[in-house]
This record gives structure tokens, sequence and C-alpha cells, in this order.
């Protein structure tokens, strides 16, 4: 499972305070403790409140490369916000994110394309979140074949179905994990596929569990990677686990640790 | 169309272990002899790099040769009297550049030999012969828990390759290959979850993965070689997959188990195939480092290895 840490996001109250006050030792702190936690990636987004995301988001990435030479996962809706950060990685990156939408679409393949970036496409459009199975494909199929005719390579796109809340949009939930399978029939190589995890106990009052069954569940439908928060140990413990039993690593007594140790 | 060879790249690289020290590094070895380095599976030429071919080490016991097939005893001859003739006759007459010696003499059933009189007879081996060492304990728990730390001591510097550490008791071994500079072999029985543990058990004292041997326990041809086969195969692929806790070289005591066959027992010529055979197989199951027995199996497979690593 590729993890890629959430906690770099201006939505956070530390780290909106770090961004106003230019503090680096924060966001350094929060880059080192999710890679020590097993982030593969870190997503960096400013979050909505950032007057001025052009700057910020560049201010982020540069503090983190200080730091590490992880990949990042530039989390922003503005392609141009998206097209600046760009400018200013040393690391190797991940767009995140482009939507179904032929104006978004057009804006970011090819940015992914010139900085030889993986890519995060959302099956969302403008007509708003699909509601259900056979709305997501549709979706995802447009952005496959956008891609495929752009020349951006299939194999380096990650499809995210949108998880809802588990509070709100119950009767989904079965259909999401679904998709996830189905995703990697849309094409040959097939989509990688990836959630933005946290959204699904948004609202809920036992956020970490309802975020590490569904992620379980989720491994389990073949999803490749998910955006979470990694030092949330029991979500780590639950995801190392669901690996090992799906024989993706070999077991010992001490596989938690052994999986900590690669 | 010409049909495609199917290449596959692996991301893992199997670690490097050194056996033996020169005198420019303190000790007094005529060769550093290196195994594993690899980066695809054996043979797999195409596929990556293969740093270092298999090693083949003869295998001597510190006493006079007891419990061995009347072939061995007719191929030593009077050498077998003397263990530190026997290591030389290995290195003289039969190329032997890697020498295996099991602490045989310090069993209960073998003459209760006490550390002190067994660290005396490695440093005596250390001067009569310049190869590189394996050391290795004679199976008695009890003993081999204190004779072997004192072997350890006596070749200090010498980076020998010593075992073996097991899941029940690996903590006096390490700290002794710790201290002294050496490399360790991890034994597990037969067991790729035991053996993957051992590892993690042992690197967390500080050894470091780079310096451990696995030894997966092997059967001869006929005896449970396809276990101990396809253990090392989903171990070694396990490995180049990413899992550095399985990405230590296999050691594999070829000669122990060939000749206690009944095959081997009946017929000569029949026991040098079945350590042959038991010995091929290995390499292409994974095997870095053979124990080996016989001076004409050692041979033929020595002249397998050229014509398969002929460039």
């Amino acid at each position: 499972m590729y993890v890629i840490g959430e906690l770099i996001n201006g939505m956070y109250s530390n780290i909106a305070l770090a961004l106003k006050e230019k503090n680096k030792a924060i966001i350094q702190k929060c880059a080192l403790d999710q890679i020590a936690s097993g982030a593969d990636a870190l997503d960096i987004s400013c979050g909505p409140a950032s007057k001025q995301p052009l700057v910020d988001l560049s201010w982020l990435i540069n503090t983190i490369q200080e730091v590490t030479d992880k990949p990042l996962c530039l989390d922003s809706g503005k392609p141009q916000v998206i097209a600046e950060g760009l400018k200013v990685c040393k690391n190797k990156t991940i767009i995140n994110s482009t939507t179904a939408d032929l104006d978004k679409l057009d804006a970011i393949v090819p940015l992914a394309k010139q900085y030889n970036s993986k890519l995060i496409g959302i099956t969302i459009s403008v007509k708003g979140i699909p509601q259900n199975k056979d709305q997501r494909l549709e979706l995802a199929a447009t952005i496959i074949s956008h891609c495929t005719e752009n020349g951006f390579p299939i194999e380096d796109l990650y499809l995210d179905p949108i998880v809802l809340p588990v509070n709100i949009a119950q009767a989904q939930m079965k259909d999401i994990l679904a998709t996830i399978q189905d995703f990697k029939l849309l094409a040959d190589p097939g989509p990688k596929t990836v959630l933005g995890l946290s959204n699904v106990s948004q609202g809920t009052n036992l956020r970490s569990l309802i975020n590490r069954t569904f992620l379980t569940m989720a491994v389990a439908n073949g999803l490749d990677s998910a955006i979470l928060d990694p030092t949330d140990k029991e979500l780590m413990d639950a995801l190392i686990t669901a690996e090992l039993i799906l024989n993706k690593n070999i077991y010992c007594d001490s596989y938690l640790e052994a999986y900590r140790k690669k | 169309m010409d049909p495609q060879l199917v290449v596959d790249k692996w991301p893992g690289t199997i670690f490097t272990v050194a056996i033996g020290a020169k005198s420019n590094e303190g000790g007094s070895r005529n060769e550093e002899i290196k195994i594993g380095g690899q980066n695809c599976l054996p043979l797999m030429f195409k596929e990556g790099v293969i740093a270092h071919p298999p090693q083949i080490a003869f295998e001597i016991l510190d006493i006079p040769g007891v419990d061995l097939s009347e072939e061995l005893v007719k191929v030593y001859g009077a050498a077998l009297k003397d263990p530190l003739s026997w290591a030389q006759k290995c290195v003289q007459e039969f190329g032997a550049k890697l020498i295996s010696v099991k602490m045989q003499g310090s069993h209960p059933d073998f003459g209760n030999r006490s550390p002190l009189e067994s660290a005396k007879f490695i440093e005596l081996l250390l001067k009569k012969v310049n190869a590189p060492l394996i050391i290795t304990g004679s199976g008695d728990d009890a003993n081999d828990s204190l004779v072997i730390p004192a072997c350890s001591e006596a070749a200090k510097g010498e980076r020998c390759l010593i075992g073996s550490a097991v899941q029940d008791s690996y903590k006096t071994l390490v700290a002794s290959v710790l201290a002294d500079g050496h490399s360790l072999i991890a034994e597990s029985p037969i067991d790729i979850n035991i053996a993957k543990q051992l590892n993690i058990l042992i690197s967390d004292m500080g050894l470091g993965l780079e310096r451990i041997v696995i030894n997966p326990t092997i059967g001869a041809l006929g005896y449970g070689l396809e276990y101990a086969y396809s253990i090392m195969e989903r171990a070694r692929i396990a490995a180049l997959a990413g899992d550095k806790t399985l990405a230590c070289p296999f050691i594999c005591f070829v000669g122990q188990e060939a000749w206690k066959t009944k095959e081997a027992k009946v017929n000569p010529e029949q026991g040098i195939i079945w350590e042959t055979i038991t010995a091929t197989s290995l390499i292409q199951a994974g095997a870095d480092l053979l124990v080996m027995q016989h001076p004409r199996a050692v041979s033929k497979v020595s002249q397998f290895m050229e014509q398969l690593f002929k460039k």
C-alpha cells in the first residue's frame, strides 16, 4: 500500500498557524513524523483559508524538501497553484487532483506529463458528486480516455472514487468499495486506485475505528494507495495486518515491526 | 515474430556478506570472500546483477573424523586423524577457498571438549590454514553456548562466519559475534516465518542484517530437498520484492545431509552424485554458500557453476 500522509494541510490549525508565522520547524516535524510512521509520500495543501495559495504552497514545498526527498502530493483544486508548485519541486510529485471536467483535464494532464508526475483523478464533475457505481465508472472512463488520448501513462493515474461520510451516504459505501475493483477493468494496464480516507468518518464519533475498518475493506477490494493519517498507529497496524492476510508480506511473529523495518 | 523474453526487474537487493579479514583489515586470512549482493533470482543474468557467484566451503571437524561415511574416510586418508592436516589437505590438495569447521569435539558424545581447548584448536587452525573460516557448533545447545563464544573470541578480527543462532538461543551468540567482528548464521527449521522472526530478533540486538546468513535447513535429494527449495525460493522472492528482513544470503550444509542418506552409504559413486545433485539444485533455489564434504562432488559442482556463469 502506498501511504500518502495527510497531515500537512492548512485545514489543521497547527499547520494554518505555521503557515501564517512561516514556522518551518512545525512543518518539518510534521513531515518527518509522518515518514517515521510509514508515509511513502506527503500530501501538501495550504487549505481553503489561505489567502495567497501560490506563495503558501511553494513555501510549504521548499520547507519540506529541506528535510526529505519523499514524493510530494500537491493538493489543490486550482491548476495555477499546482503549476506554481511543480516549478519548485525537486522531489517526485503526485498531482492531487483533476476532476472529470474537460477544462480541468486540459489544464492538469499536460502538467502531469511535462513534470513526469503521477496524477490523481477524482470521479467528480461540475454536475456534482456521483450517486452510484455507474456514474463513478462513467467519470473514470472520461478521465482515462483523456489521459490515453494525450499520452499520459495510465499506470501513473490514481483514480479516487470519492468517499463520502458514512453518516451521510451510508447506502453508497458498498458501491464505493466495488468501484475500486471495477476501476481496474477500465484499461490494460489498469489505473491505480486511491482514497482520501478520513472523509469516511467525517462528523462521526468513532473516527479512527471507522477509518481503519473502511481501509481494511478497501484494501481487500484491491486499493493501491490512500491519503490518511499515518501517525494513527492502530490504523497503520490494521493496514499492515490486512496486507498480511492478503499474502502481500510473509508472516512472522513480529510482522508489524518487520513491515516498519522496510 | 521472434519470441520475446519476459524480463522482471526487482526493487530489492540481497545483502553482501564478507567472510575473512586480510592483514590490512586486522585479520590474517589470504582472501576476503563475498557472498550475496544480487538483485535478481538465481541465474537470471538478464534480469539483474549477480555480484558474486555461489561459493563452496569444505567441511571438517575439530577432532579426528568420526561418523563419516567410508568413502570420505578413504578420500581423506591419514589426514582425517589430525584435523589440522585435514584442513590443510582441503586447501592444498583440493583447492578449498573456505573451511567450515564443526566443533564436534565439544559434544558430550564425542569427548566433551572444554571451551578453552576448543578455542585453542581454533587458534591452531588459524595458524595452519589461511583460508576464511566458518565455525559451527556440535548441536549440543548447552555446550555450544559456551564453546562457540570461546571460539569466536579466539578468532577475533578474522571476520569468520559463526553459527548457529536459533530462535530459542541466539542472544549469547549475537553478543559474541558483535564483540568479535564476525558474521552470524541464523538457523531455522525449514520455516520461513521463523527465519524472518529470527532475523528481526537478531537485528534488534544491533547486529545488522548485512552480517546475517540464513541457514534455511535443507534436506538432501529425496529427503526433503523440495521443501527447502520452496522455502528458499519464497524467501528470495519476498526479499527481492523489498522485504529486507529476508534479504540475507543462504548457507546450505549439503555434505552432512547428502552423506547421511542410505543411497550414499550403499554406493560411494552414488554418494558423490547425491551430494552434487543436492548442491546444484540448491544453487538454483538461491544458495550462496554450500558447505560440502567430498572433493569430487565439489569439483563437479564447481565445473557446473563455471558453465553456468560463463560470460
